[in-house]
């Protein structure tokens, strides 16, 4: 498992070749890659993204060792830029490998889900009428939810 | 002593990244330090009233209103996160 938070931009092919590099019995890649959007709640110009060091990294681990327990998985790797960020910058990539598709694709999904509402970020925009912090949204939540084991 | 952090909004408005709190000695629980600090009216008051949707964390760990806390622990409270 990697989990790496940065301010520098990353290379989703290279870091997908590298993780899977090695291992024959992968048959399945399943990758997410986040971007900034110029528009959320009106027209965004940049973003400043923070975190809880420390936090953040101990977050992402522990809902990358709750994907293991749940899907059949070989490795994942989690990237997450912090600082500012511009509209088409990317901002967070997820790499599952696996034998199959079906572990691949749910395991990326959830750590995607659990990652958006779990691990110590915040979103801060800069638009033309001022700066604001993002709010969360309630379809984060509801999304998270989904995955919860029923008793 | 707790060490309490402030991230985001927070931050912002309380004027502050973090502090060392003396606990006093009947505060066993994070809803227990909430409320010490919201007492301090203004500012702290506003932000962290038992109505605001906010976060907090124990040790870097995810924690809810019933969480026990000590000295030597390191408190967080944030706004609920917006990564990804």
């Amino acid at each position: 498992m990697t989990v790496r938070v940065q301010t520098q931009d990353f290379d989703a092919s290279a870091e997908i070749g590298a993780l899977r590099r090695g291992n024959p019995k992968v048959g399945a890649v399943a990758s997410f890659i986040g971007i900034v959007r110029d528009v959320n709640e009106g027209a965004v110009a940049e973003m400043a993204l923070e975190h809880y060091p420390g936090m953040t990294e101990r977050a992402i681990e522990e809902i990358v060792t709750q994907a293991r327990g749940r899907w059949d998985i070989f490795d994942a790797l989690v990237i997450h830029r912090v600082g500012t960020l511009k509209p088409t910058d990317q901002i967070v990539l997820v790499v599952v490998t696996s034998g199959h598709r079906g572990d691949a694709f749910a395991a990326c999904e959830f750590i995607m889900d659990y990652l958006k509402t779990r691990a110590p970020f915040w979103k801060k925009e800069r638009t033309p009428s001022g700066e604001r912090w993002v709010e969360a949204r309630t379809s984060d939540d509801i999304a998270a939810e989904r995955w919860r084991l029923k008793g | 002593m707790v060490k309490v952090l402030y991230f985001a909004r927070l931050r912002e408005a309380l004027g502050t990244a973090g502090e060392e709190v003396a606990l006093p000695a009947s505060v066993t629980t994070l809803a227990g330090l909430r409320a010490v600090l919201s007492a301090r009216g203004g500012a702290w008051s506003e932000e962290l009233a038992a109505n605001r949707r906010i976060r907090a964390a124990v040790n870097q760990i995810m924690a809810d209103e019933q969480t026990a806390i000590a000295d030597g622990d390191e408190v967080a409270f944030f706004p609920p996160v917006t990564g990804g």
